[in-house]
């Protein structure tokens, strides 16, 4: 009784057929949301089952996979995706991202250059980049189909207009190759210019809303923004605190109850082989102070 | 008359071997102009390439009308063999095909007669598969477009001759348009619609 009940990578193969073809469209039309007929996986929607499923349908046994989880590969999200798949494909999972020939992320791009034979596979929540500002799929396509985006800049422009500034800072639209724009999933805006002319393919799959998409390598991603209020990817007022990276993006972590807080790299396999390399941030000094920025109670 | 047992067999290992030339045809679709090789074999039936043949065995099933040139369809070996290995319906009508099988692509009728799509829903198109002389000798192409660093070179001996050209619809109708797969034996090249040809001569 100890044969294996699943097929390889879990899904039938009638089911990877049908997300296999649609990969292949996905791919042929940059950016545009490819319908398919997601299946329910042994996970909750929201836990990254568009992504799993577009990861089952191209994984092989020779390929190598690694799982973040905004950045993070010993997250619980990021572990359990690698131990199905560690189970139901057999293949090699790794936490080095220059090693990894496949690589399923939830809402980050790794810090390291990716290279021609890598794969990185979103999960996305919401494919549609237009749907807070027009609830009707059937308007969203029309508009998608005019390449009608006025709306989306009008979104932006009333960011300016309230805040002074273009206030999206996470899921902040993008144009793919001069025609559709795409949701990059809730990846933060820093991540942005990382997608532009990528030597990796790029594939986003939404279980919940069954759409798949794709980036093909080296093709032009921009960031939406005006000639006045150009695209700005986020900075940090610090470096990381364990490894000293200047040019990382960084969760905050809090350290005590004391508002004490530390701001550490949030890719980790980044981080670690930083530090493994010798370099060495604040941490061993008090931990890093957020100044107050002209705010009136601080 | 073949009967069903002696058809030419499909992939030894249905599941390994579809990865393995999904993969080939997914890299040669994100990276148009480079070779790639499928590498699993099954058995073909009368004019179609073993290349075809895994790439019908990996694609096709109950849900992709497919549609035959003249010579596919008049070899009853092979719309024999589509049917038991793939179930894929084969219809007269190219315009609603998911898929298009051609060996001679001297017959090759206008791209305009396949599906291409509508402006809302660009991926209901269809992809012809066209069997090639050779994909490593023959004109030189320079393509561009997404998944192309720059400019990419590809030498293809192609029927019909102004395969290209008549490719430049895509550029009108984009997001609509026909994506072609070219197979030379076990060689791949794909040309989705985004890549634009520029003929270099022999």
């Amino acid at each position: 009784m100890n044969a294996p009940a699943y097929n390889f990578a879990y899904l039938d193969e009638q089911t990877k057929r049908m997300i296999r073809r649609a990969i292949l469209k996905a791919i042929a039309i940059p950016g545009y949301q490819v319908p398919f007929a997601s299946r329910e996986m042994p996970m909750p929607y929201g836990w990254g089952t568009g992504g799993v499923q577009v990861t089952a349908a191209i994984l092989g046994p020779a390929d190598v996979l690694k799982v973040i989880d905004q950045g993070s590969d010993d997250t619980t999200n990021a572990i359990s995706i690698r131990k199905f798949f560690a189970k139901t494909a057999g293949v090699a999972t790794t936490t080095a991202t220059d090693e990894a020939t496949v690589i399923q992320t939830r809402h980050r791009i790794p810090e390291a250059t990716l290279h021609a034979n890598q794969v990185l596979v979103y999960q996305v929540p919401i494919p549609e980049p237009l749907r807070f500002l027009e609830p009707r799929e059937t308007e969203t396509r029309r508009m998608h189909a005019l390449a009608e985006y006025g709306l989306m800049h009008v979104k932006l422009y009333e960011d300016i207009a309230r805040f002074g500034h273009i206030a999206t800072a996470y899921a902040y639209p993008v144009k793919v190759n001069a025609r559709y724009v795409m949701d990059p999933s809730p990846t933060p805006k820093f991540d942005n210019p990382k997608m532009d002319n990528c030597p990796a393919l790029q594939l986003f799959g939404a279980g919940r809303e069954k759409r798949i998409y794709a980036i093909p390598p080296y093709t032009k991603v921009v960031s939406l923004d005006f000639e006045d209020h150009p695209f700005e990817p986020y900075r940090f007022n610090a470096p990381c605190a364990l490894c000293g990276a200047e040019n990382s993006y960084l969760d905050e972590i809090v350290t005590d109850d004391k508002g004490g807080r530390m701001f550490v790299c949030s890719d980790t396999d980044y981080c670690e082989s930083r530090q493994a390399a010798g370099h060495h941030g604040s941490l061993s000094a008090a931990p890093y102070k957020e100044k107050a920025q002209g705010g009136t109670n601080g | 008359m073949t009967t069903i047992a002696e058809l030419p067999p499909g992939f030894a290992d249905k599941v390994l071997s579809a990865q393995s030339t999904f993969r080939s045809v997914m890299d040669a679709m994100a990276r148009p102009g480079s070779v790639q090789r499928i590498v699993p074999m099954a058995g073909t039936a009368g004019s179609m390439m073993r290349g075809t043949a895994a790439i019908a065995l990996t694609l096709f099933d109950h849900d992709t009308p497919l549609w035959l040139d003249a010579r596919l369809a008049e070899s009853p070996n092979v719309v024999k063999w589509l049917k038991f290995h793939t179930g894929a319906p084969v219809v007269q009508d190219s315009s609603i095909a998911s898929f298009a099988l051609i060996s001679d692509g001297g017959a090759l009728p206008p791209l305009e007669r396949f599906a291409l799509g509508t402006s809302e829903y660009p991926d209901r198109s269809t992809t012809v598969i066209l069997q090639v002389d050779s994909l490593d000798s023959g004109r030189s192409f320079e393509l561009r477009g997404p998944g192309i660093d720059g400019a990419a070179m590809l030498n293809a001996s192609i029927k019909p001759f102004d395969l290209f050209e008549r490719m430049h619809i895509n550029e009108a109708l984009f997001p609509r348009g026909i994506d072609v797969v070219l197979v030379a034996d076990d060689a791949v090249v794909a040309i989705p619609r985004t890549t634009r040809i520029v003929s270099k001569g022999s």
